[in-house]
């Protein structure tokens, strides 16, 4: 028997009913022939092509730019199940900022034993230079994207907490201009919570975490580490919405703590840099000295006050994967509040007991690298070969603290739109959230990643996962209703 | 002992750059075992140098000057009485608890060969202090001075490999040792009063590890001793990159090339040596 059938689909719920959200977007489908599905998403991949929305594949032989695959049926959040997730997500991201604030300062969940020490400060991503300095508005991350997935319809589940640089936020918008040329009438069908106002709101985050000297009118640029970066189109596409400048390491200098940026008028100031570049290639003179991607001083000017990095140098400490396991003490310990929100149960190898549990079970478990990201450096245990899996196994034995495990979660499905009609994937979700002077918000909804193979787990996209745009509708499930009630 | 330094550091540059940023660290603090007697620092650019202190307490400067430049002087000279305190470095200012010198960095991070090494050098050692002095004989034992063979970016590993480098090579080998045994251990830049009184191509480096119930100790693995009252302790970090007492870049331009000289003397024969190399 095929084990999908007692999984949980978004659509179809554990036992095949169509559940409420999906009701319209089903209707629709089953009404729908199957060539004109064909035929828009031909049309889709016609869009794709053209916008030139394509992202690098790192260590892949072939093409070193891929267009990421996207498939035309959406993935549906009804209101409520949104407010739900809204609010854990603003509160986990309130913690693990109190946490950064705390771990640079006061060190006091240190002191209280809830965080071991040396987790902290062994961890490659805690900075050592931040310690002790205080980030503007004490606020540390200015945008995360948290990975959510689900097993049920009763809650979420968060699988990564991304607080350095995460990306995808470009395919969000473009997914949802893509779809609304492609069907206007499924718009006309259901009441979806606009999210184009990303790049707003985004720009009023940077805006609000300026230096106090910038008198209301910050200059803000996007730094990218260049072209040959995975992001690149990303971060072009996000200068150009937010209307702000698009610079590399180049394009800036630092002159007595204070940043400016080269242009044809001449040195112009820069207030906030929402960099796209990691930590360790910002400044040669004080992290790589190697990098010619950085700029020589701009650390210097940071600590000053003189200019606003986002995110805040060092945050990647809070969201290292052996670190995420403490989450939902460092939840309690800073708030108060029971996690909204789960944790995925995690071994943390570093202990005893724990990685002789994971040795026993490889087979069953997913291992991660505490420090990698991208599903890359990653075992699937059911689906490994015998070679893979005592590859790891040799890894785990060297350097257990390197790694976690969890049990392999029966991530929900969403149906996909296929040559022979549609079939149920594998998803998750990375919401973005901000955070800024003025607040945490949410736009509802987010980047869905959908793995494309039938039984696969790895949604991401350097490992040929797709997406589908997300929708947020109104609980009264259509516009009709709606406009029925007013 | 007073101990009188003088360190002129000059970079120049075959075309000039439009501008350049510096970072220095070649301030001494006081502690247990130093005070700082007197001590300047001169740029010979109009520039503003701003002083502050770095994530380990080190007195930091920073300045900015625009080009075109031809070269870059930086002198500091002052006054150091030490005292010997057995290597051990007490009263100094300490940011971080001992276990971030546990840190691994690309410079220090032990490969199979420095593991395999310094588990063999301390097997027959109990106790930290004891595995640590084992592991600065053989480390002075089995590298050969030789400052040709490496370069500042020279990692533990490769100088392992070869057997050879100078101080800051022999610093950073220890100090991946010390780490490989759970000895957390950091660097340490700073300068070495030799017997001969000759000038100094460079500033000296060693390193500090943390022993349970002691505190820090320094070790001196390119001499083979534990400092006494020849060191002067000027800055310590993870590694040689967050020590140097020089990090600069600079925009446009190229050519560059450095010369450095560093006097290090007994405050008494400081200026009699001086005036006889005038």
């Amino acid at each position: 028997m095929d084990s999908r059938i007692t999984q949980f689909d978004e659509l179809a719920g554990a036992d095949g009913r169509t559940r409420a959200p999906y009701r319209k977007l089903s209707q629709w489908l089953a009404e729908t022939p199957p060539e004109l599905l064909a035929s828009r998403r031909e049309q889709a991949e016609l869009l794709f092509r053209r916008i030139g929305i394509t992202f690098a594949v790192y260590g892949a032989q072939d093409a070193t730019e891929r267009l990421i695959p996207f498939d035309i049926l959406p993935r549906i959040l009804s209101r409520s199940e949104w407010t739900t997730l809204e609010k854990g997500l603003i509160q986990r991201v309130t913690a693990l900022n109190a946490f950064l604030a705390d771990i640079y300062g006061a060190g006091e969940i240190l002191r209280a034993g809830i965080v071991p020490a040396d987790l902290v400060y062994r961890n490659p991503a805690y900075c050592p230079d931040m310690a002790g300095r205080r980030v503007p508005f004490d606020i540390y991350v200015h945008i995360a994207g948290v990975d959510i997935v689900r097993t049920d319809d009763q809650g979420f589940f968060v699988l990564e907490d991304n607080a350095r640089t995460p990306s995808g936020v470009s395919y969000m918008l473009e997914n949802r201009e893509v779809m609304m040329r492609l069907f206007p009438e499924l718009f006309a069908l259901h009441r979806v919570a606009p999210i184009e106002n990303y790049p707003d709101e985004l720009l009023g985050t940077l805006r609000s975490v300026a230096p106090q000297r910038a008198n209301g009118d910050p200059t803000v640029v996007l730094m990218t580490p260049g072209q040959y970066n995975s992001a690149f189109y990303e971060h072009s596409f996000l200068a150009d919405k937010l209307g702000v400048e698009l610079v590399e390491g180049r394009d800036l200098f630092v002159r007595d703590d204070v940043v400016y940026m080269r242009t044809t008028e001449g040195p112009r100031r820069v207030d906030v840099i929402y960099r796209r570049i990691d930590d360790d290639f910002l400044d040669p003179l004080c992290f790589r000295p190697d990098s010619a991607l950085g700029v020589a001083g701009l650390m210097g000017a940071y600590q000053a006050g003189n200019v606003t990095l986002a995110n805040a140098v060092g945050a990647g400490a809070a969201d290292d994967k052996a670190m995420y396991t403490y989450m939902p003490d460092i939840i309690k310990f800073y708030l108060g509040e029971a996690p909204l929100l789960q944790n995925v149960p995690t071994f943390r190898c570093r202990e005893q007991e724990a990685l002789a549990y994971v040795l026993d079970h490889l087979d069953e478990l997913v291992v991660k690298e505490v420090n990698g990201s991208g599903g890359y450096g990653m075992l699937v245990g059911p689906h490994a070969t015998r070679a893979q899996i005592e590859e790891f196994r040799a890894k785990l034995k060297a350097h257990p603290q390197n790694f976690i495990a969890q049990p392999t979660l029966a991530l929900s499905t969403c149906p996909i739109a296929m040559g022979s009609g549609v079939a149920p994937r594998h998803v998750d979700l990375r919401p973005f959230v901000l955070q800024g002077a003025n607040g945490a918000r949410v736009v509802p909804g987010g980047l869905t990643r959908v793995a494309m193979t039938e039984k696969s787990l790895v949604v991401n996209s350097s490992q040929g996962g797709g997406t589908k745009d997300t929708w947020v509708i109104d609980d009264a499930w259509s516009a009709e209703e709606a406009m029925g009630q007013a | 002992m007073r101990i009188r330094i003088r360190h002129e550091t000059t970079y120049r540059y075959a075309e000039p750059p439009r501008t350049a940023v510096q970072h220095l660290r070649l301030t001494p603090r006081s502690h247990d075992g130093q005070h700082v007697v007197d001590w300047r620092i001169d740029v010979d650019r109009d520039c503003r140098l701003v002083q502050s202190e770095d994530a380990f307490g080190n007195t930091l400067h920073r300045f900015s000057v625009d080009g075109p430049l031809e070269s870059i002087s930086t002198v500091v000279e002052g006054e150091v009485t030490t005292f010997d305190m057995a290597g051990v470095v007490l009263g100094a200012v300490e940011r971080f608890p001992p276990v971030l010198f546990m840190r691994d960095t690309p410079l220090t991070t032990p490969n199979v060969a420095i593991c395999d090494f310094a588990r063999e050098t301390t097997s027959k050692e109990s106790g930290t202090l004891s595995k640590l002095h084992a592991l600065l004989g053989a480390i002075h034992e089995s590298l050969t001075f030789d400052a040709a063979a490496t370069h500042s970016g020279t990692t533990a590993a490769e100088c392992f490999e070869h057997r050879k480098g100078v101080c800051q090579d022999f610093s950073h080998l220890f100090i991946a040792c010390a780490r490989a045994i759970s000895a957390p251990a950091r660097y340490v830049s700073g300068y070495f009063l030799g017997s001969d009184g000759e000038d100094q191509v460079a500033g000296h480096a060693w390193a500090e590890a943390y022993v349970e119930d002691l505190g820090w100790v320094a070790f001196d693995p390119t001499h083979g001793v534990a400092p006494q009252e020849n060191h002067v302790r000027v800055a310590i970090a993870l590694d040689y990159l967050g020590a140097a007492p020089i990090r600069g870049a600079h925009s446009g331009g190229g050519g560059e090339t450095l010369e450095v000289k560093v006097r290090v003397a007994p405050a008494a024969a400081f200026s009699q040596s001086q005036s006889q190399s005038q």
